[in-house]
């Protein structure tokens, strides 16, 4: 949480079943278990998870669209389940499927959109310029909804959502089924809404999305979040970035003459083990050093040095620095995309 | 402004721009009273002697209302089709996030289909016209009165049910079994008039027998006759009971 932000969205214990019915026999689907999380002002933050883990639900929750079974949440200062009139007066939602009249262009519907948050009609034509400006819809702002690609909607239906000007906007899966140039610009859309002071929500089971666009995130499984940090942090206490060392064999080693790869490596965890810096080094089978440290960069030029004073000189060295589907497998057990 | 009248015209003229936007839908409702003004009115002749039809314009003087209250319950009572469309596309989720009344929903759309019926309803009487309908602007504007209110119960009962089923399947066989016997016991096609004393009594308890009574005793230009004022007080008050009842089903559903 950033020291400076207020706290604008604060949930404590939410939770929602939903119970079906099949052939007179009711099953009842816990989709959202307890969920306790703190959003500050002015982030871009992530609800991580496979399909079905409670994102969405969550999502709706929090936009006044589902009463929560139980637990308790603040949007913007305004309690959930007392207040929704309130917290509505703050949000912006935009669901996964957007939601546009077909026979409309967008224009008219962003004024539409400011007009039934109560702003008047001159200024909400206004608002409507502003955002065909804002989120690059000039080209087809008059034009009907039904003619719009996939990318053109989506802009239309964050414009749609933040007309109001809302201090939180929700955004469910913002960039599914978009081709990679779509989803860059959505990304840009996203990012400007952060400049423009909104805290934004937003779901995802896209891993790089995460990464890329999220200031925090939290990854939610069964219901229930499993880590929450920001990406680095995530990753660093996971695992810490491995560094891989290979030597070569015979007289590039450096070492002794006759030196097998697998001595040689050995040798180099020996020098490198009392290294401060370190969290951890081994031999791989097969030759090459296996070795996780805080933050790579930092350490790549300490190792060199170290290994050239003991007079072995790698023939490789490799960076890897864990994914968020590194954090996901180490928290829940599976990767994110086994499903 | 008070809120609700604000957002009961801003719904209302979003449903208007998109109904010019798609006019066909006008004339394909206005299609099918049109075959039945030019094809069934004069074997009704007949039929309608009993009612004291002694001319083609005088059947016409009992047909004719009778068709246009049958037009405004049937277009009311279909209209929920639209609504389940739009509760498909998230429109109406979208709305659900915005502090906009719950009845401007409601009644923002009843009312486009209360203009629309008007707009059907005028092309009906003015083709009627040189078949020998002949009626009275102040009688005509006591029978958009009653049109009105039948089309917007009829609307809003529908709209009631789709917002609370949202399944086009159950809405089409409530509304097929709701505007049958509403129908007939109405006697807007055939006079209930013609129907054994046990039916009458039954359509006495059938707000829109009474609208139709009014209905054809205005067409028969006898605009003070009492048939007039009580279809109209009595489709009022049971328009604001439907209304009633539909505006709690969409402050239960769109929370």
């Amino acid at each position: 949480m950033s020291a400076q932000g207020a706290v604008v969205i604060e949930a404590k214990g939410l939770r929602k079943s939903f119970r079906t019915r099949k052939r007179r026999k009711t099953t009842t689907v816990e989709a959202v278990v307890g969920i306790d999380l703190h959003v500050a002002a002015g982030e871009i933050f992530g609800f991580l998870g496979p399909n079905g883990a409670g994102k969405t639900t969550t999502l709706r929750m929090f936009a006044t669209l589902l009463p929560p079974d139980d637990g308790e949440a603040r949007i913007a200062g305004a309690d959930l389940r007392t207040e929704p009139e309130a917290v509505r007066r703050s949000i912006g939602y935009i669901a996964q499927g957007g939601g546009t009249w077909n026979e409309a262009t967008a224009r008219e519907e962003l004024v539409f959109q400011a007009r039934i948050h109560g702003i008047g009609k001159s200024q909400a034509q206004a608002r409507a310029a502003t955002a065909v400006d804002a989120f690059d819809l000039a080209d087809y702002a008059d034009r009907n909804c039904k003619t719009y690609s996939g990318g053109q909607r989506r802009r239309v239906d964050i414009a749609l959502g933040v007309v109001h000007d809302p201090r939180v906007v929700f955004l469910d899966e913002p960039t599914v089924g978009l081709d990679p140039h779509s989803r860059v610009h959505m990304w840009q859309a996203v990012r400007r809404l952060r400049a423009d002071g909104m805290t934004v929500f937003l779901t995802t089971h896209y891993l790089d999305e995460a990464d890329a666009l999220c200031d925090r995130i939290a990854i939610i499984d069964h219901g229930e979040i499993v880590a929450e940090g920001t990406p680095a942090e995530l990753k660093r206490e996971v695992s810490g970035d491995v560094i891989t060392v290979d030597f070569a064999e015979g007289e590039d080693t450096g070492a002794q003459d006759g030196a097998t790869v697998a001595e040689t490596a050995r040798k180099a965890v020996e020098i490198l083990v009392a290294e401060p810096y370190l969290r951890s080094a081994e031999a791989r089978e097969g030759g090459g050093v296996r070795l996780t440290v805080d933050t790579g960069k930092a350490a790549i030029p300490r190792i060199l040095r170290t290994l050239e004073n003991a007079g072995l000189e790698p023939a490789t060295l490799e960076l890897h620095r864990p994914t968020l589907d590194d954090v996901f497998l180490a928290k829940t057990g599976r990767s994110l995309h086994e499903d | 402004m008070p809120k609700v009248l604000r957002d009961i015209w801003i719904v209302f003229q979003r449903h208007i721009l998109l109904m010019v936007r798609k006019p066909l839908w006008i004339f394909l409702g206005v299609a099918q009273p049109v075959v039945y003004l030019a094809l069934f009115a004069p074997l009704l002749k007949p039929a309608l002697a009993s009612l004291g039809a002694d001319s083609m314009s005088a059947a016409y003087r009992i047909y004719v209302p009778g068709m246009l209250v049958a037009l405004a319950l049937g277009a009311g009572l279909y209209s929920g089709f639209g609504l389940l469309e739009e509760l498909a596309s998230g429109v109406i989720e979208r709305l659900q996030v915005t502090p906009v009344s719950r009845v401007a929903l409601l009644l923002g759309r009843a009312l486009r289909d209360v203009v629309m019926l008007m707009v059907q309803a005028a092309i009906i009487i003015v083709l009627s016209l040189p078949l020998g309908l002949f009626v009275k602007v102040s009688d005509l504007l006591l029978a958009y009165v009653t049109l009105a209110l039948i089309t917007l119960t009829a609307a809003s009962f529908s709209y009631g049910i789709s917002i609370k089923v949202s399944d086009p399947n159950v809405l089409g066989q409530l509304v097929n079994n709701v505007a049958q016997p509403v129908m007939l016991l109405s006697g807007t096609l055939l006079p209930i008039a013609l129907a054994p004393l046990w039916l009458r009594r039954a359509a006495d308890w059938n707000p829109f027998d009474w609208a139709v009574n009014g209905m054809r005793a205005l067409f028969a230009g006898h605009g003070g006759a009492p048939q007039v004022w009580q279809g109209i007080a009595i489709m009022a008050g049971f328009s604001v009971v439907v209304v009633a009842w539909s505006a709690r089903q969409f402050a239960k559903a769109v929370r």
